[in-house]
Formats: structure tokens, sequence, C-alpha cells
């Protein structure tokens, strides 16, 4: 029994091999990114970063104007991430802990809602931004992505399993109204969780392709992701460029990932079905 | 209010009843929960059912519109570059699901060892691809699949094979866009089963063992069966997903981008009315597009419930 119980040699091997799949292409988008199109062409390629990468990121920020997308990429990501944060719990606090008619319905259409494939509607969504006036502005994409159906999912499990009914009864009786209880009990014991789907709203955010590449018309109001687009396909059709501008576009998040890695895997597991 | 974070000894029942509730405070629930719905209503049910109403017309971007009935969908059922379009859907959808989640289900199950060593840092690098856009994975991505300069064709002609153009051909683009996905989604996935499996208490396993049974069968009986709503999840959510992959054909082919290639090899539908409503300005017809793929993912959601719905404990 006890030979069952050890970590086989062959488990370590295979998640090695699964963590160099998900590391290498990063690592090679930085390489590339490093050197010269005459580098990057040549075989056997070069696995070793270049001394390039200043050279091409200056080319990246002169041919588009990507200090401002990256500027808009973190004020859309940011307030997305933010209003996650705030409406999502605030949904999901009332699914969790207050009693109202139609409680149970209203939940089981915020669960459905997570099951219905929106984007084939990108038409009429664009009709819809057309109208407001919203088209070739950051607005267009902040307001729709404000609040998800599995955020508020995950955060009323979270304070379902957090928040105990005494010590809202309590408070109640002792003469705070709904919002009080919100806002000074049940947000604060809950924001760990909050933070961590602030984040995945964040990440998911600034790397959204489809609806900014419908939306946004003018370079100064492309996000990062639109900008690589352009950088792709730019007259100077040059690989190193694409690449330092992809590198350069997730720079940020990797950054981010080092801080709070962790918590974000934690979060997710946390959220995740269990039995 | 620090008082009243103290929970009192012992709760009356009935006493809630008593605290006097006014108006606002029976409409908070609603208020609370309002900002949802009404951003669903406004950006996903009304544009969904009025992609419906705006197929039946001859629809220009400009407002100019003329009823037409269903002549939008019989040109569809006729047009082969739609059924070129879903064919080339479901092959990448397929090629991208399946081994995502069996490469997912195999990495969960070794990722659960108790004793198992550098278990955070295998986690967060499983979840690296996730935090990678789709644009800065496609362009990486095409690059190593490159026929002239690819970093996979340089290792296959290591050992006499290729040179594979990978993206001029049917199979080869399916292949490489279905890799892309599965790369961005295989850790994400590994770590929502992962948490299922922790929930299984120990005992069981070590029950499972004592009775003679091996890795593969504790694997099979155990860890399978115990997985079963999380995995239905994940079959529906990446069946949504999958069939709607719009970012990676579009970045692939730089001659022909709206295409995914001069013959359209690797145009999925989300990309065909891209084409037809925003490249050339069909919004009738692209809409008509997306009526057609709104009922493949019902038809497929649906035959994928019922498969993973028997996935069962064996008794």
């Amino acid at each position: 029994m006890k030979k069952a119980d050890r970590v086989r040699w062959w488990t370590y091997l295979l998640l090695a091999v699964a963590t160099l799949a998900c590391v290498f292409p990063l690592y090679w988008m930085f390489v590339v990114a490093t050197t010269d199109t005459a580098t990057a062409t040549r075989l056997p390629p070069e696995i070793v970063p270049g001394g390039n990468f200043f050279h091409l990121a200056g080319l990246v920020f002169s041919t588009v104007p990507f200090v401002r997308s990256i500027g808009n990429s973190l004020l859309v990501a940011g307030t997305i991430g933010v209003g996650h944060a705030v409406l999502c719990s605030l949904a999901g606090f009332a699914f969790a802990k207050l009693r109202f008619p139609g409680r149970n319905a209203l939940f089981l259409i915020v669960v459905l809602t997570m099951t219905v494939p929106t984007q084939l509607a990108v038409i009429p969504q664009y009709m819809i931004i057309s109208a407001l006036g919203w088209v070739d502005t950051l607005q267009a994409l902040i307001v729709p992505g404000l609040a998800s159906a599995f955020g508020i999912f995950w955060m009323r499990q979270h304070l379902a399993t957090t928040i105990s009914d005494e010590i809202l009864q309590a408070a109640r009786i002792d003469g705070a109204g709904t919002w009080q209880i919100f806002w000074r009990i049940a947000f604060p014991l809950v924001r760990p969780a909050a933070f961590v789907l602030g984040l995945l709203g964040f990440v998911t955010a600034w790397n959204d392709f489809l609806w900014p590449f419908i939306v946004l018309k003018s370079p100064e109001m492309y996000t990062a992701q639109i900008a690589i687009k352009a950088l792709q396909n730019s007259f100077t059709v040059d690989l190193g460029l694409a690449m330092s501008g992809s590198f350069l576009a997730t720079l940020p998040l990797i950054v981010l990932f080092v801080f709070v890695g962790r918590r974000m895997v934690d979060g997710i597991m946390d959220g995740a079905f269990k039995g | 209010m620090a008082t009243t974070l103290t929970p009192p000894p012992r709760t009356v029942p009935g006493r809630e009843a008593r605290v006097r509730q006014g108006p606002a405070e029976r409409l908070a629930p609603y208020a609370y929960i309002a900002p949802f719905f009404l951003l669903f209503a406004v950006f996903g049910l009304v544009p969904l059912l009025f992609t419906f109403y705006v197929a039946l017309f001859d629809w220009n971007p400009i407002g100019e519109r003329v009823f037409i009935g269903f002549d939008n969908f019989t040109r569809l059922l006729g047009d082969t570059r739609f059924w070129n379009a879903a064919w080339n859907t479901i092959s990448i959808w397929l090629l991208s699901t399946v081994p995502q989640l069996l490469a997912a289900l195999l990495l969960a199950h070794l990722l659960n060892h108790a004793r198992l060593r550098l278990a955070v840092f295998f986690r967060m690098s499983m979840l690296v691809p996730y935090i990678t856009s789709v644009a800065a994975t496609t362009i990486v991505f095409a690059q190593m699949f490159d026929r002239d300069y690819g970093l996979l064709n340089w290792l296959l002609g290591l050992i006499g094979v290729g040179p594979i153009d990978f993206l001029q051909s049917g199979w080869g683009s399916h292949v490489m866009i279905a890799v892309m996905v599965t790369w961005r989604w295989f850790g994400y996935t590994t770590l929502l089963y992962l948490a299922s499996l922790q929930a299984v208490p120990r005992a069981v396993y070590e029950a499972a063992a004592v009775d003679g049974a091996g890795a593969w069968r504790q694997f099979r009986h155990i860890s399978v069966p115990s997985l079963r709503p999380v995995i239905v999840f994940t079959v529906v959510t990446s069946t949504i997903g999958g069939l709607q992959i719009f970012t990676e054909p579009l970045l692939v082919s730089r001659s022909a981008p709206l295409t995914c290639g001069p013959v359209r090899q690797c145009q999925t539908l989300t990309l065909f009315l891209y084409e037809q409503g925003f490249g050339r300005f069909q919004f009738g017809y692209g809409a008509a597009i997306g009526v057609a793929l709104f009922v493949l993912i019902i038809a497929i959601a649906a035959v994928n419930y019922v498969l993973s719905a028997r996935i069962r404990p064996e008794r």
C-alpha cells in the first residue's frame, strides 16, 4: 500500500511537460520580440533573447499610439473590474441574504443567462450602441461589461457561506438599513472574493477582442489588443514588431500575475463546483 | 458598528418580522439585482431577439431596409460558403474541446496527489495561458506553425518530416487553431476539475487502494464520476465558447483575414457573420448567419448535455 501512496516519477514528468507547454509560448514571444526579422527567420532558431527589445519597442510606440492604447485598456478593464466587484457583490448579497418574492426564480434566470450565446448577436448590439451614439467610444466597451451572471453566481456562493444570518439579524434589530448592512458588514467580509472576481473581470476585459474590434474606429480609441492587430496590418510587415506589441500588451498582466496569481488560483478553485 | 458585529446569544423565532420595514427597504433587493438585469436586457437579450427580426430584412448599416421574409435563410441554405464555415466551426470545436477536457482530467488527477511537491508552482503555471490574450496567443502560435521559419516545422525537419504548410491546408489550419484554443483553456479547466476532486474525501481513494484498485481504476471509478457536475458545466461552456471562435481565424491569415485564407479553409461561422455583416454591410444576411449559429449551438449543447449526464458512479 505504501507504494500506491508515493508520487510516481512520471507524475512529475507529465506535470513538467504541461508547465513547459504553458510557459514556453510566452518565453518564445519574448525571444522573437527582442530579435530583428533576420534573426527571427534564421534556422535553427535562436532560443535566447536578443538585444533588440528597446529598438522594436520604440518602433511599436511610433507605429501606433501605443501609450494611449495601454491607457484605454487600463481604463476599460479597471472600470469593469471595479464594477464587477461592487455590482456582483450587491446582487449576490440580495440573492444570498435577503428574502423577497421571486428570489429563486430570478436567480434561476441569472444562471440560465450564462448559457445564452450573446456573441452571435453582434449586429443588433452594434445597432444599439450606434443608436446610443456610442460608436468609437470607450463606454461602448465598459457599460455592457460592468456586471456578469458568472460574477453574481460566484459572489452569492461566497456570501452565503461567509456571513451568518445572526449577524445580519442583529444589525437589523439595531436599526441598520439594508444598504448599511451590505456596505459596512457584508462587503468587508467578502472583500477577498470580490477582489479576485474584479481581477478576473479585469483580465477578461483586457483581453477582449471581437467587441472592441467592431465598435472602435479611430486609432486613438484602440485598446491594446486592437493595437496589436493594427501592428500586424501595418505596411512594415515585421514579425518582431507584432511580437513586441503582443509582448508589451501582455506585460501588464504578467506583472499583475506575479503579485496576485496565487490569489487568482485559490479564488478560481474556491468558486468552483464542489462535489 | 462594532456592537452589531457580536451575534445575539439566541435567535428568537419571528423576531425579524417585528423589525419595521418601509417600502424603500422592501424594494432594496430588487434595486440591488436591477443593474445586471438591465445590462443583460439591453446588451444581451434584446439584441439576441432582434437578430431574428433583422434576419427577415435586406438591411444595410445606413438604416435602409426591405422586408424579404425568409429569403436570407433560403439563400443561406444554398450558400456553399455557409456550409463550409459550419463544417470548419464544428471541426475546430471538436479538435479543441475533446483534447482540452481530456488533458484537464488527467492533469487534475495528477495534481490531486496529497504528497505532490511544488503544487502551488504547477497550479500557477496552468493559469499563465489564461491571462495571455487571444491576439497575442494567435500571433505567437502562427509563428510557431509557420511553413518557412516556424519552430514546429524546424523540429519536424530534424526528424525528416515536412515542411507542412499548416495555414494553407484545411486540416492543418484547423489543428493550428485548435492548439491555440486548447492552450488557452486547458489550465483553467484543470483548476476547476482539481477543485472538485479535492472535495472527494481521501478515505474513498484509500479504501479503493486497499481493495486493490490501481491508479487507472481509481481515476475511472472515483475521480470521473465525482466530477460529473463540473464536467457538464465545462462541456456546456466550452461548447458555447468553442462554436463562437473568431479572433484566432481572423488573425492567423495576414493575406485574407476575413476569410481565414484564400479558400476559406478556416473561416468559422462567427467570422463569416462578421465578413457579411461588417465587411460587406449586409446586416440582414449576417443576422441570418447568427440565427443559424444559434440553432447549431442549441442542438449541440442539447446532445452534449444528454451524453455527459450519462456519466454516473458505477455501483
